[in-house]
């Protein structure tokens, strides 16, 4: 078994942990882990192929560069999420329906 | 110098300076200090120097052919062609002048004769639009040009002839005025397009080409020219066509010395003079019998007018005659120039009528009599004493009209009257002719004596109103003055002295041109003939002029004859006179009446029949088809298939609510699948 194939599986593990995590959570702070999660796997995926893809990509660019970005979204969720408890008083996402209306 | 160019610029501003006085006095002119009469007065005095230079001008250049054309073209659609342009020889020049310098005694007799009047500024700026206009006629080169500023001349004229519109009368005779000419203005519109017809062009000189080319001829020709004339008919009030001018003296009497006496009223015979040879001897035959008919006809009605403006009113349209008949006969030159000394010595009566109307009014004004008629001459009598510059002056000018030798109008009336006699002489079936013309002649002298009598001799017919007469101020004077100065022959033979021969400077640079239709005599012939004919009607028409004065002053000075026994003793011929030989009744009863039931006639057909049953019931069926199409629309389309689609789109909206549930985890399911389905779709 080439051993690009074992990264893709761990990484596409990772991808449905992560959106498992997503949809079932309740809790803001639980989506943005699974959110976190989810870019990881694509993380994984770059580097793969960029070491045994044979196609000379240098992924770890872009690779870096999810990193810094992951980083920059969790800051501003994380703000958004201390806003909508300043105004709700719950993270729970399930809570926050007002749009519907 | 001025010569080319300049002239052509001459021209433009002559032209144009009036018309923008116009445009500033009838927007702004209330506004301006003193109601911008200055405005009209500047303008028309820069206009009266710019033509007194261009006169100036042709004295010193003495070139009998002088001929300045421009043109450019205005529309041309191929086939079609307008141009407009100028055409200025010596006879545009001397018109020009004549029209500047009545215009500019107008404008100053006004600024004393019209003071405080409601209108003040308007009446200024219809003035400019008058001069204007009648500048476009003297300077226009082709019939088109000719015509919109004929119309422009008619416009002006019935704006001012009804400026008082609040009077009925006023108003009343500005309409009759234009309608009457428009009656004229049909027969020259006829004319124009027969021309046009037969030779391609609007403009003089390609006409008179194409006729000697024999483009247009025999009877055709005849129709146009007599169709050209009939608007030379309506304008210049000949018979039957002259019943608007005396009504239009309701207009205010500088306005009536202007247009209705000295220029508007001449442009009919300008357009004669202007077109002389392209009349085929028949239609020139109609023109001289229309002209000398009116000629005598006219006269016989002042007689007996006691309305000074109507006399004076009447005595235009005779003088008019008289020109006509000149053309008619082929002495053109003479009608031009009876029009030029005309011109003068008619404004300065009318400006004298006015002199003593507006002492007249005054004086009852201060009376507080507002019933006694301020022109009735049986009111006046005696005037001499009070106003002797207004009678001098009009004393003056009546002798001039009655051709006494010394004075102007005894050249141009004997020129004439010459040229009728001499006509006779070559055509004794015509002998009519120059009958009309010495009758006129002597009728001529005794009705204006007879005005002067009546209004300044004898004695004060109203003693408290005489009271009152007092001299016009100087802006009225100095016209009189200046017009009646320039009624002695000395301005119209100069460099010559006889007063006894019309030589001089206007037949030595206006001459005569030949005519371009076959049959008729050359310019040399007519010449000749007159040559002859001068001394016999020199002899003849100081007779008649002697007779009328003696006549007058027999009956209206001395007394030795009674005029109310001759009035009785003819009283038919008397009635006949007083009422215009009932023209306006005749045309009532003949003409209006039954027009008037052709229309009620024509409007029963059209309103209670076409528009009742045709108009009306073609309107209930379209009713009728439209009430079925609303139902079909309301009911069947707008109900079930434009709401239906409606309520399809509502139906589906509020299935799809639904899945609008407000959880995120929700919305992210549904993205997963999405992105499931399009990789599912890939791969197969």
């Amino acid at each position: 078994m080439d051993s690009l194939t074992n990264y893709l599986f761990v990484s596409a593990a990772l991808f449905c942990l992560g959106l498992y995590g997503v949809i079932t959570r309740r809790n803001g702070v639980a989506v943005l882990m699974g959110v976190e999660l989810i870019l990881n796997s694509a993380n994984i995926n770059f580097l793969a192929f960029a070491r045994f893809g044979g196609m000379n990509i240098t992924g770890h660019v872009y690779a870096l560069f999810v990193i810094v970005l992951a980083a920059a979204e969790a800051a501003v969720a994380l703000a958004i999420i201390i806003n909508i408890f300043n105004n709700f008083k719950t993270i729970n996402v399930d809570d926050v329906s007002q749009l519907r209306q | 110098m001025i010569t080319g160019n300049i002239i052509t610029d001459f021209c433009l501003l002559i032209l144009f300076l009036p018309v923008v006085a116009f445009a500033i006095n009838i927007f702004i002119g209330k506004r301006l200090p003193r109601q911008g009469d200055w405005v009209s007065v500047g303008a028309i005095l820069i206009t009266l120097v710019l033509s007194l230079s261009m006169l100036m001008n042709m004295f010193m250049n003495w070139d009998p052919n002088f001929s300045h054309e421009v043109q450019f073209s205005w529309i041309d659609l191929g086939a079609f062609k307008i141009e407009l342009g100028f055409w200025v020889d010596n006879i545009t020049i001397v018109m020009l002048v004549v029209v500047a310098l009545i215009s500019s005694t107008t404008h100053i007799f006004s600024l004393e004769y019209m003071k405080g009047d409601i209108r003040y500024s308007r009446y200024y700026a219809y003035l400019g639009l008058f001069t204007f206009s009648m500048n476009g006629i003297v300077l226009a080169n082709n019939l088109i040009s000719m015509y919109i500023f004929w119309e422009l001349v008619g416009v002006s004229s019935y704006l001012l002839i009804g400026h008082w519109f609040e009077k009925h009368s006023a108003a009343n005779a500005a309409k009759k005025a234009f309608l009457t000419n428009r009656v004229g203005d049909i027969g020259f519109f006829i004319g124009i397009m027969l021309m046009f017809t037969a030779i391609g062009s609007f403009n003089f000189q390609d006409l008179f080409s194409g006729i000697s080319q024999g483009m247009i001829s025999g009877q055709l020709l005849t129709l146009a020219g007599v169709g050209i004339f009939l608007g030379a008919v309506g304008k210049s009030s000949q018979f039957p066509l002259h019943i608007w001018l005396p009504d239009a003296m309701e207009g205010p009497t500088p306005v009536s010395a202007l247009m209705h006496a000295a220029t508007m009223v001449a442009a009919g015979v300008y357009l004669t003079v202007r077109l002389f040879p392209l009349f085929s001897p028949d239609a020139l035959l109609i023109i001289a019998y229309v002209g000398g008919f009116t000629a005598l006809f006219a006269a016989t009605i002042a007689v007996t007018q006691n309305d000074i403006k109507k006399v004076l009113a009447y005595s235009t349209v005779s003088q008019l005659g008289y020109m006509i008949l000149a053309v008619g006969v082929g002495n053109y030159v003479a009608a031009f120039f009876h029009l030029l000394t005309h011109a003068m010595f008619k404004a300065c009566l009318f400006y004298g009528s006015g002199s003593v109307i507006h002492a007249m009014h005054h004086s009852l004004h201060e009376l507080n009599d507002h019933d006694t008629d301020p022109q009735d001459m049986r009111n006046m009598g005696g005037f001499k004493s009070k106003m002797p510059i207004t009678y001098w002056t009009m004393a003056i000018a009546t002798l001039t009209i009655s051709g006494v030798p010394f004075f102007s109008g005894f050249l141009s009336k004997d020129a004439i009257l010459a040229g009728t006699l001499a006509f006779a002489q070559h055509y004794p079936q015509h002998f009519l002719l120059p009958l009309f013309g010495f009758g006129a002649a002597a009728i001529t002298a005794f009705y204006m004596f007879r005005l002067i009598f009546m209004t300044f001799h004898g004695e004060a017919k109203m003693p408290k109103v005489f009271k009152g007469i007092h001299e016009s101020p100087r802006a009225m004077t100095f016209p009189l003055i200046l017009l009646s100065s320039l009624s002695f022959f000395i301005f119209y033979t100069l460099p010559y002295l006889n007063p006894f021969s019309d030589h001089g400077w206007f037949t030595e640079l206006i001459q005569a041109s030949d005519s371009v239709v076959k049959g008729n005599p050359t310019a040399g012939e007519i010449y000749e003939g007159i040559h002859h004919a001068h001394y016999p009607a020199m002899a003849l028409s100081l007779l008649v002029a002697g007779f009328g004065i003696g006549m007058a002053t027999l009956m209206y000075m001395k007394k030795k004859i009674s005029a109310d026994i001759w009035s009785a003793k003819m009283g038919f011929l008397y009635k006949l006179s007083l009422n215009k030989y009932f023209f306006d009744e005749n045309y009532d009863r003949f003409l209006y009446q039954p027009v008037l039931k052709l229309s009620r006639a024509i409007a029963y057909a059209d309103w209670d029949l076409y528009d009742k049953y045709f108009i009306n019931g073609f309107g209930r069926v379209t009713k009728w088809l439209a009430f079925l199409t609303g139902r079909l629309d309301y009911d069947g389309l707008d109900q079930k298939l434009v709401d239906g689609v409606g309520r399809t789109a509502q139906g589906f909206g509020n299935q799809l609510k639904n899945v609008q549930t407000g959880r995120l985890q929700n919305y992210m399911l549904f993205a997963l699948a999405g992105v499931i389905v399009i990789l599912v779709m890939q791969t197969i």
